[in-house]
């Protein structure tokens, strides 16, 4: 990556309690323009909270998340609206709405983003698109409980990729899944961060997945950045914290 | 170490309390603001009022049915059978058929909404309304407590309808009133008085059924075990509260004159 590029994220000096559970600890980090950042950590080291500061869904105690040139903590909330819809969020449940058909889940976000018009007129195409861009075309009209775990997962980050954003969210995307499917998912991150051009910031503790898919690794160990470096460096790491990930 | 149990759960009833106030305020908030969510709105009305209108009816029509034969035997002791159309209306109309509907909400809906936006909070999906930039409170808060509002009543009406006709079946039984006869009793004892009460404490019953079943599944936590709680809970307190609005209803029906 080239040093002089603007960073797409920035997360300064961030802390966040649950009352006497420090998650984070003066965080802080970069993301530059289509890296695939994986942030790597124990389950309830703080990793989706910070995904979820990221987006505000959860609001950090102190520190600044700029996302695309915007402070998250200054924007009202019809200008963060505006930036969600940069944002794709793939979320660790998949959080696919139960009571609604894939083509109705993937339309969900663009009645808010898009007017009653460009709705008429595109949604047919984007929800085709996506869908098709994720493999899963004929399951337009099945509802969510008919689908398997993996093909859930899809639909989620095709809802995900219905804007054409930016920035794509992953919060422990191959959890869950069999190793072959969790291959297959990590293989289409891959496809669509080509496609997108999007950067990516991707919670995990899939080692294959983080193979995979990253540029970057940072290792959150007690909410603090403890490593920031490429896979192959951290797996080569005779450190014994970070051994423990890869042994 | 001193652990004093009942001031604990003292404070959590009271922040229950507060929590529970603030979100009906923050419900006034948000339906005061542009851009309602009709669409859902009229989703949820369907689902609540012509979803639970078979339960309702066939409750309504077996609870007019039944307060007229049980209330024969009385009356007929002191000879007063003919009363016995007036006496079921007044008592369908004023307090059972209403208090009965409500009561059959709180557990059908109250339940519903607590288990449904439970569910959907610890699976996330209430984030990811958030994430797509729609309000999830005004999406599922405001159209479940609005469609409640108007829907109970809507409920209640056909339950006394419905109950009246049963307690017509249940007349004749063992009498013989006609059906031109049992209307003019029932609508000569019933009057203004009777019905507006009732239909009015009916929307307050809607209200609170649908603000603490959305409230119970909106702060749901802690997974499925959490969800079952809401929706327990919901059916619980809101039960609890239909009693306290009719005792309240009924205090200022009361005051007013109107008994």
């Amino acid at each position: 990556m080239e040093k002089d590029l603007k960073p797409v994220i920035q997360v300064k000096n961030v802390n966040k309690s649950f009352g006497e559970n420090h998650v984070l600890r003066d965080f802080s980090m970069e993301v530059l323009p289509g890296e695939n950042l994986v942030i790597l950590g124990k389950s309830g080291s703080g990793k989706s909270v910070l995904i979820k500061c990221i987006i505000n869904l959860i609001q950090p105690d102190s520190g600044q998340i700029i996302v695309l040139d915007h402070d998250i903590n200054e924007l009202d909330q019809d200008e963060l609206d505006r930036l969600r819809a940069k944002v794709g969020f793939l979320f660790q449940s998949n959080a696919l709405y139960d009571s609604m058909t894939v083509r109705e889940n993937l339309e969900f976000p663009l009645r808010i983003h898009w007017t009653k018009e460009e709705r008429a007129k595109n949604a047919e195409n984007a929800v085709k698109e996506a869908l098709e861009d994720v493999g899963l075309a004929h399951t337009v009209n099945m509802m969510p409980s008919e689908l398997s775990g993996g093909m859930r997962k899809r639909i989620a980050l095709a809802r995900a990729l219905i804007l054409n954003p930016s920035v794509i969210l992953y919060d422990e995307p191959t959890t869950g899944l069999d190793p072959i499917t969790a291959r297959e998912i990590s293989e289409l991150m891959m496809e669509v961060q080509k496609k997108y051009n999007a950067t990516s910031v991707i919670i995990s503790h899939d080692l294959n997945c983080i193979r995979i898919t990253s540029n970057r690794v940072i290792m959150l160990i007690d909410g603090r950045c403890y490593a920031d470096d490429t896979f192959e460096n951290l797996r080569l790491s005779k450190d014994p914290k970070i051994r423990e990930f890869f042994d | 170490m001193k652990l004093n149990f009942p001031n604990i759960e003292k404070n959590q009833f009271l922040n229950e309390i507060g929590d529970i106030s603030r979100f009906t305020a923050r419900f006034f908030r948000e339906v005061s603001k542009p851009k309602q969510e009709y669409r859902e709105f009229i989703n949820q009305c369907y689902w609540i009022g012509y979803k639970t209108l078979t339960l309702v009816g066939i409750t309504a029509f077996i609870m007019g049915l039944v307060l007229t034969i049980q209330s024969r035997p009385t009356l007929v002791e002191f000879g007063a059978e003919s009363y016995l159309p007036s006496m079921v209306s007044v008592s369908l109309i004023r307090e059972i058929a209403p208090v009965i509907t409500a009561l059959i909400c709180a557990g059908k809906i109250g339940s519903g909404m607590g288990a449904e936006l439970g569910s959907m909070r610890v699976t996330e999906q209430i984030d990811a309304m958030e994430v797509s930039g729609t309000n999830p409170f005004k999406y599922l808060v405001v159209t479940r407590v609005m469609a409640a509002t108007l829907m109970v009543p809507v409920l209640s009406s056909l339950a006394n309808a419905i109950s009246l006709y049963g307690g017509y079946l249940g007349v004749n039984i063992r009498g013989q009133v006609s059906w031109h006869l049992y209307w003019f009793q029932v609508f000569g004892v019933l009057d203004f008085s009777d019905m507006l009460p009732s239909l009015v404490k009916t929307f307050f019953f809607g209200f609170a059924i649908g603000i603490i079943g959305t409230y119970k599944g909106y702060n749901s936590t802690k997974g499925t075990e959490g969800v079952g709680r809401s929706a327990t809970t919901a059916v619980i307190v809101a039960s609890l509260l239909v009693f306290i609005i009719d005792l309240i209803a009924v205090q200022i029906t009361d005051i007013l004159g109107l008994t």
